[in-house]
């Protein structure tokens, strides 16, 4: 129990900083309705490219802005390969995904882990966040704001603000109405396959951000780090929706409900790891079917748990 | 205002499926016409309707709106130009944005879209007072989603949308073909009132015969992917159901009344 609190912060942070990867899933999963498996890729992508500049001297917001392009990028591929090319949207995540994964070892100079160097206490300073802040702070030796919860905290909710704005605007509402009814989007004279590119490329370009944020705070970045992202972005998308659907109405709060479901499907995955003996090996199969069992949940229930309907009273036209 | 010369679509060319849906259509349409396009199944008046929808392209032929060629513009480059209400409630609105936010997006409709507000305080007055002028009760549900609406609502506000930024050319396709009787009229009557309003040019497809008459000043009827009957003025105005069938047999060589057409 007392190793559980005491990873508590920890898990938090990992949290928000996945949150941010998962409200780059929601934009495709539930604005676009498209599944894109592009994630897996790149959000080692931003990890790669980040800590590859890091590393060679880059300030940090420079290299975060790079990990931000780079995932833009790997979008604008997904979204091509699936507009201008005609290739099913899973499959095109797909593919950018598998050649991601050279693309990244090759950003990392083939190699499959490059760390950064956090004993230099100069080049530690420069982080953002870092896992080491949570114990120092702890500790007193750094102020309090420098706290990754804080930190990564008002991150999302800068980048909240800054999508909720987006998607309020000509441009997004027309982005929300590809994903919402393309027949009609079309008719209104929107170019679906703009919105669709243009929502991959938002998307992924937060996931990569996500992803540079996660190699800071872990202070490596390694090839395998993406594996299963979509899952965990789909498990946090679910859990918000389960958790706080029915508070939170207005579209920032259900962008902050994404993030909170990160911090929860984390802290939960902590508390497992700390309170049993379980080996870590298990807990892509425990993602995989909490994951499933969420989605299968409201399927089930449409189909075998009809709401009682009541009879009698005025009919409605 | 619309200039068909002469359009010819396949589908599924080369298969056993293949199906020559249009051939050889031309049809003008006077601004301020409203043409009625009645004919069977698989005659070829959705074919048409979309055709110059630009939901794909046609195989020859050319086709105009307004004096502009549109023969090979996309379905989204053409939206500029027209207005658009489809069969199926469900296709016209975006079910998880507000009615307010639809109405954005159609007043919008051939405008570049950049990043200023999505939707202005002066719109949401405008669209107020329209949508009471409906007489739905809609006007106090402006941040309603649009999926908890009824099909007659929907297609009621879709043709609010189609006509909110004037369209060149308004096409309904059997627009009212999903709804009950009571609600398809009431529908019909506002379509008839927005096309007087505003005065639109408008293609309107039905599967009734009684509606095609008494709607509209122009009637065509197609057949195999032609069109085989034209008749518009005063001759259109004095045609009855039973004169329409006749004429239908006569053009189409077949003795039998079309059952079909008859029932709907």
């Amino acid at each position: 129990m007392l190793s559980f609190i005491g990873a508590l912060p920890g898990a938090v942070s990992q949290g928000l900083i996945w949150g941010i990867m998962a409200i780059g899933v929601y934009i495709t999963y539930k604005i676009l309705d498209i599944a894109d498996l592009t994630v897996d890729g790149s959000f080692c992508t931003g990890g790669a490219v980040f800590v590859m500049l890091f590393g060679s001297g880059a300030s940090l917001w420079l290299a975060l802005l790079a990990a931000l392009a780079a995932g833009l990028l790997a979008g604008l591929v997904t979204g091509l390969l699936h507009t201008a090319c005609g290739i099913p949207a899973i499959l095109a995540g797909i593919l950018t995904q598998l050649g991601l994964w050279s693309v990244n070892l090759a950003v990392m100079g083939m190699k499959a882990n490059v760390a950064i160097n956090v004993t230099d206490q100069a080049n530690l300073d420069r982080l953002l966040v870092s896992l080491r802040f949570v114990q120092d702070v702890a500790k007193g030796t750094r102020p309090f704001y420098r706290h990754p919860i804080l930190v990564v905290g008002v991150f999302s909710l800068a980048i909240i603000s800054v999508l909720y704005w987006f998607f309020g605007t000509e441009l997004g509402a027309s982005l929300r109405a590809t994903g919402a009814n393309p027949n009609m989007a079309r008719a209104q004279g929107i170019n679906t396959d703009t919105g669709k590119v243009l929502g991959l490329m938002l998307s992924n370009g937060l996931v990569a951000l996500s992803g540079a944020l996660l190699s800071q705070y872990q202070s490596f970045a390694d090839a395998s780090m993406g594996k299963g992202a979509i899952v965990i972005g789909l498990a946090a998308v679910i859990i918000g929706q389960v958790v706080f659907g029915r508070i939170f109405r207005n579209f920032a709060l259900k962008m902050l409900a994404v993030s909170l479901g990160a911090v929860i499907y984390y802290t939960v995955i902590q508390a497992v790891v700390s309170l049993s003996n379980i080996n870590t090996n298990y807990l892509k199969l425990i993602s995989a079917i909490i994951v499933a069992v969420f989605l299968t949940i409201p399927y089930w229930k449409g189909k075998y748990f009809h709401a009682k309907v009541k009879t009698g009273g005025a009919s409605h036209a | 205002m619309l200039e068909v010369k002469d359009i010819w679509k396949v589908f599924n060319a080369g298969t056993v499926n293949e199906k020559q849906a249009l051939r050889g259509v031309s049809l003008t349409l006077k601004d301020g016409d409203f043409c009625t396009v009645i004919g069977g199944n698989g005659a070829g008046k959705s074919t048409l309707l979309n055709a110059v929808a630009g939901t794909w392209a046609v195989d020859g032929g050319s086709i105009s709106i307004g004096g502009v060629d549109v023969t090979h513009l996309p379905d989204y480059k053409r939206a500029p130009y027209i207005g658009r209400v489809f069969q199926d409630p469900m296709l016209g609105t975006a079910p998880t944005m507000q009615i307010l936010e639809n109405l954005a997006l159609a007043a919008r409709r051939g405008q570049r879209r950049g990043l200023r507000w999505g939707v202005t305080k002066a719109e949401k007055e405008q669209y107020q007072e329209m949508l009471k002028n409906l007489d739905l009760g809609l006007e106090d549900r402006l941040t309603s989603k649009v999926g908890l609406l009824s099909g007659g609502q929907r297609q009621a506000l879709t043709l609010l949308m189609a006509s909110l930024k004037k369209p060149k050319l308004l096409l309904l396709d059997e627009h009212t073909a999903a709804l009950d009787p009571k609600t398809a009229a009431k529908v019909l009557e506002l379509s008839d009132r927005i096309v007087a309003e505003s005065h639109l040019t408008t293609m309107m497809v039905t599967h009734n015969m009684k509606d095609a008459i008494q709607h509209g000043n122009r009637l065509i009827m197609m057949y195999d992917g032609k069109i085989v009957i034209d008749v518009s003025g005063e001759e259109k105005k004095k045609l009855t159901v039973p004169q329409l069938l006749e004429l239908f047999n006569k053009v189409s060589g077949s003795d039998e009344a079309d059952d079909k057409l008859l029932l709907s």
